[in-house]
């Protein structure tokens, strides 16, 4: 494309990182599925291990089809380079491996995905990563959390399952007094409706296997590196700033430039941590993502359709989407997701958590399963089923009280979907 | 408060017509520590062919990855057409000095991503040459030729055409212009 047009989302979505393959012409990105690359000889092995070539060499670290998937995220968000890891929760751990050490410390909102929360206070604990909570609904209490350990401060743009929308710029301004960088996972609201980049994120994580995909059929994660933070400005990130053994020494942030961060999470954290994406299901999740404009805005379309229907329900004790004109958080949803608050809603239904379950039984279009962002309309009772793990404080604090129901709005006609809702809702 | 500077940009097609067109490079600041990203890129360019003549006063006369070293522009006995410099940004105007003296003279000077000296940078474009200033040439290179994309940069090229094939695995190279 000619330099001086930029081109529209909908373009990067279709484009972004997939030209023809120049060996054979295939117009689709093909399938590598190969473990290995042949060298051409050894001081072309030798140049590749050492960085001193790009290329591929083995499935661990990269992919030819995964590099299509990372550089169309990184050009979706408006990032410098991507990484594509097996889930979301491999993106949380590389990312927050290429940053931390034990003993210290990062901030995370308590709206976050259970699973999140789960992976934070146990599994990273044992690494001596140390999380400290914040609410997002009070950002002075991410400024109260700052302590000369903190490294980090990770929040969802929209918070699964509450569909809280957080206030970025403000968070952002915390992590930029505090010299740390702002992790935020994009996953409900996707670059589509909201491009955290923009309000000062400086590292944005996916859970691919929700809307990037979309079909609900690959587990799949992503960390695109936003390129501005300062990596070099002082010595609390060593996987950056310091020589590194693992390469004769080198920087890693001073060799790479503005892409240093998705360099050091993939030479140094997928390399040695492991998770690595199957070429099969980047070829998948590439596939979902080039329709992903015309899903995100159906998603939402419908979500609105489904919020409003149910506010007027008579076994609905309240809704929450931050797409409705009195939802607390509309105002917020406005200014960073103005296009749609997404696919997300959460609503009480009379009767608590007995209702909920009798609900989650009684729908025949919906899907009673534990993912979200499918193109098929998904409902679970998160207090019961992914937030039973958490203390009953924490299911509060997440918005996963007993009476809480989730849905993810599918593309469907909205009118099946309000219709087995209604006739569910009559058998709680 | 000194104020940044104001960010430099360069078209997609001014990189490729000076990747395009020279051959000869010579690389002030070259360095055979290989964990050095002077290293990593002099290195980068041998492989896709240019002819890079390594500068560095402490390794005169030595062969670094088969190119003899010289130790300053003057000495080198052929003619160059970029001078690439690999040093801190202070002292690019002595090496412009320098380059501003040769004969025939380069065409190109290109100081490394994280060096910009716009003094220097001025008065070599007042002799007619093109500056490049706070890029790297095998980012650059490699964005460009699609090399890039295999480490999920953005390389910010969107295109409904095949790349060339390489000649051999994994050697992807600047296309010539259509
Ligand atoms: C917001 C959010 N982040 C991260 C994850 C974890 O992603 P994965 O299941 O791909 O590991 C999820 C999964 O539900 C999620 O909803």
């Amino acid at each position: 494309m000619s330099e001086d047009r930029e081109p529209g989302f909908a373009t990067l979505a279709i484009h972004a990182g997939a030209q023809p393959d120049p060996t054979t012409g295939a117009r689709a990105t093909p399938i590598y599925q190969t473990t290995s690359y042949v060298f051409n000889d050894a001081d072309h092995a030798a140049s590749l291990f050492g960085l001193q070539a790009f290329g591929n060499i083995y499935t661990r670290i990269m992919s030819p089809t995964s590099g299509v998937i990372e550089e169309r995220m990184a050009a979706l968000e408006g990032g410098t380079a991507g990484l594509a890891v097996a889930s979301g929760h491999a993106a949380q751990l590389v990312t927050l491996h290429a940053l931390m050490t034990p003993g210290d410390e990062f901030i995370a909102a308590g709206q976050l995905y259970g699973g999140s929360i789960n992976q934070f206070n146990h599994s990273f604990k044992s690494f001596g990563w140390n999380v400290k909570w914040a609410d997002i609904d009070d950002v002075e209490s991410f400024e109260r959390a700052v302590s000369p350990k903190t490294k980090a401060i990770f929040v969802e743009s929209i918070a699964n399952p509450g569909g809280a929308v957080t206030d970025i710029e403000a968070v952002a301004a915390v992590a930029k007094r505090a010299g740390v960088p702002l992790i935020v996972d994009n996953t409900l609201a996707t670059p589509y409706l909201c491009k955290p980049f923009d309000f000062g994120a400086d590292i944005v994580l996916h859970s691919m296997t929700k809307f990037i995909g979309g079909h609900g059929n690959s587990i799949g994660g992503m960390i695109v590196d936003g390129g501005k933070f300062n990596w070099m400005a002082s010595d609390r990130y060593p996987m950056l700033s310091q020589p590194r053994p693992e390469y004769n020494g080198m920087v890693l942030g001073e060799t790479f430039g503005n892409f240093a961060f998705a360099i050091a999470c993939r030479v140094l954290g997928l390399r040695d941590l492991g998770p690595a994406i199957s070429p099969f299901n980047s070829f998948l999740i590439l596939t979902g993502s080039e329709t992903l404009p015309l899903r995100m805005q159906k998603h939402s379309d419908n979500a609105k359709a489904v919020a409003e229907h149910l506010a007027g329900h008579p076994k609905v004790t309240w809704v929450s989407y931050a797409g409705l004109p009195g939802d607390r958080y509309h105002t917020r949803a406005q200014k960073y997701c103005p296009k749609g608050a997404g696919a997300l809603l959460t609503f009480g239904v009379e009767g608590g958590a007995d209702a909920g379950v009798k609900l989650v039984s009684a729908v025949d279009l919906f899907s009673h399963l534990a993912n979200i962002g499918d193109t098929r309309s998904l409902i679970i009772h998160p207090w019961s089923t992914t937030h039973s793990q958490l203390t009953e404080d924490q299911r509060k604090a997440a918005g996963a009280g007993p009476d809480v129901v989730r849905l993810s709005v599918g593309i469907e006609d909205v009118a099946d979907i309000i219709a087995d809702l209604d006739q569910a809702l009559a058998k709680t | 408060m000194e104020t940044a500077p104001e960010p430099l940009t360069y078209s997609d097609d001014l990189i490729l017509s000076i990747l395009r067109s020279v051959k000869t490079i010579a690389m002030v600041g070259a360095t055979p520590n290989p964990a050095r990203p002077a290293y990593l890129v002099l290195k980068y360019l041998l492989l896709q062919g240019f002819h890079v003549i390594p500068v560095n006063p402490g390794h005169a006369g030595k062969t670094l990855l088969g190119q003899t070293v010289y130790a300053k522009l003057a000495d080198i006995p052929e003619p160059i057409d970029m001078v690439e410099i690999f040093r801190r940004s202070e002292a690019a105007e002595g090496i412009v000095d320098e380059a501003l003296k040769l004969y025939p003279l380069p065409r190109v000077i290109w100081m490394q991503l994280s060096v910009r000296n716009d003094a220097a940078a001025a008065k070599a474009e007042a002799a007619g040459l093109t500056v490049i200033m706070d890029r790297c040439p095998k980012i650059e290179y490699g964005r460009l030729c699609g090399e890039i994309a295999w480490f999920g940069v953005n390389s910010r090229q969107i295109s409904s055409r095949p790349r060339q094939a390489p000649a051999q695995f994994q050697r992807m190279r600047i296309q010539a212009k259509d």
